[in-house]
């Protein structure tokens, strides 16, 4: 999908319009009202830039934005830094992940401004796993900042136009930020109200944990809606792939703040092809949460399953036949497209 | 003390109150602290906030004490210093994701919040993230001069 007024440069920045705050994709297509799909793309165990293109590539024409992730689960992979640095060369819109347990203001604060100047246009504010989680147990945990204090330091950023010191930026660095929520975690009656939190500080989008409890996230929901939270951030309800019951139990024990209900990982256990009612089971989700009210997008956590995210995309429809903007959708092509092409020629095209 | 921070929790109204009253009668005495000077009072008044603060909330001497808003639940003791709420791994008994014998610094600080009953939701102040040179330095000082130098602002905490 290109916007009317797409840059020269195929991926470049866009102008900024009036009520926006970022020259990025993800901002455009949430504000126009379309149900917007983000991925995350893990990153590689390596110093090999094409490891990254590959991973991307997986999902040209299904995403509007990548999250690049920063060391999720304290592990340590390639930067997000340098994800994004790659990823934006060739005009992705990347969501870079910011996590304030390995780095502090002063270091934070350099990364927004050389972030906005590669061309990232989204930044997500995490406080982070534990080291304890990783595989560096061992290491010196940061905390410098937390997620709330660090969106209120950008937005100061963007919108003073100056550090948190107060020292005056001479060009701000203009970012769509977001924050995460797990509305599955207790104290379960405050997460709306933490969610309010959030966007007091600055968040402008939401990536949640996963949603598989689709009941209990529709409770979280409706006192969203009733605080007025949904017209003020635009919420992305996460979703994913679970490979198989084996590895749903897994993740339920070892990786912090994920919910999966019984009755899900039964409903695994019992089938013949568990990774294709994994599979199957995300797509039913997505359905579901595009029809709650207040929910404007989804965010496709499929660690080490990447290779399924265009299937599920695909297969739930999720998209309506729009086709985000990816590299392979260049000049000529993308006219034929807006001419006339349908969106399936051109996601067949490039698939 | 573990224990006690619980306790304290249960009664942040009761705890809350009491130290309104030692800072109205700090506020009273500060010519005479003023006197003796902030700076000479800072290690004796750190020695009493450790045994006080300490043995009620399990204080860890920030210097920029904001149990206040907290529900009188020191959010230092959170093995990630949040300042300002729950992280996404609390886990389903409302243990800590880091350390799973101890509470949620935060389900107490809710739980407290509920307690101190005010409409204003103190828990709801985005903080500031911790001035590192403070540590260790007295936080009832601090609060003291703070409000001597903007009386308007007296019901801060």
């Amino acid at each position: 999908m290109n916007f009317d007024d797409e840059p020269p440069i195929p991926g470049g920045a866009l102008p900024i319009l009036p009520g926006h705050v970022s020259p990025g994709r993800l901002e455009r297509v949430l504000r126009a009202g379309a149900f917007a799909v983000t991925a995350e793309i893990s990153p590689p165990d390596s110093a090999d830039p094409h490891d990254v293109y590959k991973r991307a590539a997986l999902f040209d024409g299904y995403v509007d934005a990548i999250n690049a992730t920063d060391g999720s689960g304290a592990n340590c992979h390639m930067s997000s830094v340098g994800m994004c640095s790659l990823l934006t060369r060739r005009g992705y819109a990347m969501v870079l992940q910011v996590s304030a347990r390995d780095r502090n203001r002063i270091a934070i604060q350099g990364d927004v401004l050389g972030a906005s100047a590669m061309g990232v246009s989204n930044i997500l504010c995490l406080t982070g796993d534990s080291v304890e989680v990783g595989d560096h147990p061992e290491a010196k945990p940061v905390f410098d900042l937390d997620s709330l204090s660090m969106l209120n330091i950008i937005r100061k950023m963007r919108d003073e136009q100056c550090f948190m010191s107060g020292r005056k930026l001479t060009d701000p660095p203009r970012v769509f930020l977001g924050a995460a929520a797990n509305p599955f975690g207790p104290p379960l009656d405050y997460r709306p109200q933490r969610l309010a939190k959030k966007i007091a500080a600055g968040a402008q989008f939401i990536q949640t944990q996963y949603c598989f409890d689709i009941e209990k996230f529709k409770d979280y929901m409706a006192v969203v809606r009733d605080l007025g939270l949904h017209e003020k951030a635009f919420i992305l309800a996460g979703v994913g792939p679970l490979a198989s019951a084996k590895s749903a139990e897994w993740i339920r024990a070892n990786v912090p703040g994920v919910h999966i209900p019984d009755s899900v990982i039964d409903r695994i256990k019992g089938a013949r092809d568990q990774r294709e009612e994994g599979l199957m089971i995300c797509i039913e989700l997505i359905g579901k949460l595009a029809e709650i009210d207040g929910v404007h997008g989804v965010h496709i956590m499929a660690f080490r399953q990447e290779r399924y995210v265009g299937d599920i995309v695909t297969r739930s429809n999720v998209l309506g036949g729009r086709v985000p903007w990816h590299p392979g959708l260049a000049n000529e092509r993308a006219e034929n497209y807006m001419a006339g092409g349908t969106a399936a020629a051109a996601t067949e095209d490039n698939g | 003390m573990y224990r006690m921070r619980i306790w304290s929790v249960r009664r942040a109204r009761l705890l809350k109150a009491l130290y309104g009253g030692l800072e109205w009668l700090l506020l009273k005495a500060d010519p005479v602290l003023r006197r003796i000077g902030y700076d000479r009072l800072d290690r004796p008044f750190v020695r009493l906030e450790q045994v006080t603060k300490g043995f009620f909330l399990d204080s860890q001497n920030c210097g920029q004490c904001i149990v206040g808003f907290t529900g009188l639940s020191c959010p230092m003791n959170c093995p990630k210093k949040m300042r300002n709420g729950p992280c996404g791994g609390v886990r389903a008994d409302g243990g800590c994701e880091v350390k799973p014998d101890m509470a949620c610094v935060w389900v107490l600080a809710w739980e407290g919040n509920k307690r101190l009953k005010r409409d204003d939701q103190p828990i709801q102040v985005v903080q500031p993230p911790v001035d590192h040179r403070l540590i260790g330095h007295s936080a009832w000082l601090r609060e003291l001069r703070l409000k001597k130098a903007r009386p308007d602002d007296s019901r801060r905490q």
